[in-house]
């Protein structure tokens, strides 16, 4: 599998020349194997970038949405193949249990929030995701719910014999006494013994004392998850907005400098990893 | 142990910040859970307790009516959220762990995730001041 990361940037762009290493775009990574099939996770303002990278598109693609918090979905309205009748656009998002996907999404695309109407993309294919095993593609995806406010899943997704989690927005330490065993902890399943963890980055432990509930993690909290679920590799995600590349730097480093089980990788726009 | 639901890991999480007694079970009638104010109650730290099947809490906790007939199993509260996904309440008795019968009123509610997930039961409980 190679993925490529289009947007690391949590809850609103930030785009400027003090955010131009690790990008200031909102998220979406695209997963290819060599083979016709493209993945990609998640419809931020990164999405967009893809545009120019696929030329042309292939016929069909699947969108896998974890929730449909507006810095995940930005970039859909202006994803030039989901205008495109010829291509096939395929979006899996969380399950609801008052509307369908396609009626969520709505809300904003539409006027007076968004100019195109739903209707406007041809190329759009709706699937209701509840917690699951699913082929998709070439690819092997479980899909769970992980704690964040509102319908939000998670993805573990493999191909052969690699495995990628995908939680960008993740709180598993809510409630206190964390970590805490794997049976009460959100994500582990998805995550146990993944090769790649992509997780949710967004807070220092001072900023988190202000925002617990919020739905993210303080570092602190993914370093111990990423620990605790035994993944080979995490590269970071979903970063704050207001942590510049040299705040950034400096938080990875001291990450570092703590002593990991597992390699961190910062997560910066245009970053490819080869598994 | 797999991982429980989210919605299961969020209730225990609120649980065990309250001052109100409940008991979760999984989908399977597995006590799973319960919290401190349940101990002070039941007489019974959950440490010690543990998980325990449907089967086993049959033989840990003694339940009748209130005029001491037994009480059927179909007709327990936790039994009917279960069974019927329906909330349920009623007054009982049953047998602390220091052999003392108390009175208590008992409400179970199922827990129902979207797409009609059956994911358990949570009962609350109270000691009977009448």
């Amino acid at each position: 599998m190679r993925l490529t990361l289009h947007g690391t940037r949590g809850s609103m762009g930030r785009a400027g020349p003090e955010t131009a290493l690790f990008g200031g775009d909102t998220s979406c990574i695209d997963i290819s194997n060599g083979e016709d099939s493209l993945l990609i996770l998640d419809a931020g303002s990164g999405l967009s970038r893809l545009n120019q990278i696929l030329n042309p598109p292939p016929a069909r693609i699947d969108i896998l949405l974890t929730h449909l918090h507006l810095d995940h979905l930005q970039g859909l309205g202006f994803f030039r193949p989901a205008f495109s009748g010829d291509v096939e656009v395929h979006l899996w998002g969380p399950a609801s249990s008052t509307m369908t996907l396609s009626e969520r999404l709505s809300r904003y695309l539409s006027p007076p929030l968004f100019p195109v109407r739903i209707r406007d993309l041809p190329g759009l294919r709706f699937h209701d995701l509840r917690p699951g095993t699913y082929q998709i593609g070439n690819y092997e995806v479980v899909a769970d719910l992980v704690c964040h406010p509102g319908p939000t899943l998670g993805f573990r997704i493999s191909h052969g014999s690699k495995t990628v989690t995908y939680l960008p927005d993740h709180e598993p330490a809510l409630g206190g006494n964390f970590p805490r065993p794997g049976e009460w902890t959100s994500g582990f399943d998805l995550s146990n013994s993944a090769d790649l963890l992509i997780h949710d980055f967004q807070y220092t432990a001072d900023e988190y004392e202000e925002r617990i509930g919020w739905g993210h993690s303080s570092i602190p909290h993914a370093l111990a998850f990423a620990n605790q679920v035994g993944a080979k590799r995490m590269i970071s995600f979903h970063h704050d907005p207001d942590h510049d590349d040299t705040e950034l730097d400096r938080l990875h480093q001291a990450a570092r400098d703590s002593g990991l089980s597992f390699e961190l990788t910062s997560g910066q726009t245009g970053l490819t990893v080869d598994l | 142990m797999a991982q429980h639901p989210i919605e299961m890991i969020l209730l225990k999480q609120w649980a065990s910040l309250i001052a109100v007694p409940v008991w979760i079970t999984d989908a399977d009638g597995r006590l799973i859970y319960y919290n401190e104010a349940t101990e002070e109650i039941i007489g019974l730290r959950f440490e010690d307790a543990g998980e325990l099947s449907a089967e086993q809490l049959s033989e840990v906790f003694v339940l009748c009516d209130l005029d001491g007939s037994p009480l059927a199993t179909d007709d327990r509260p936790l039994i009917i959220a279960l069974t019927k996904q329906m909330a349920s309440h009623r007054r009982i008795r049953f047998l602390r762990s220091d052999k003392e019968w108390r009175e208590i009123a008992v409400t179970a509610l199922p827990i129902i995730g979207e797409g009609n997930r059956q994911l358990g039961a949570m009962v609350t409980m109270w000691e009977d001041k009448d």
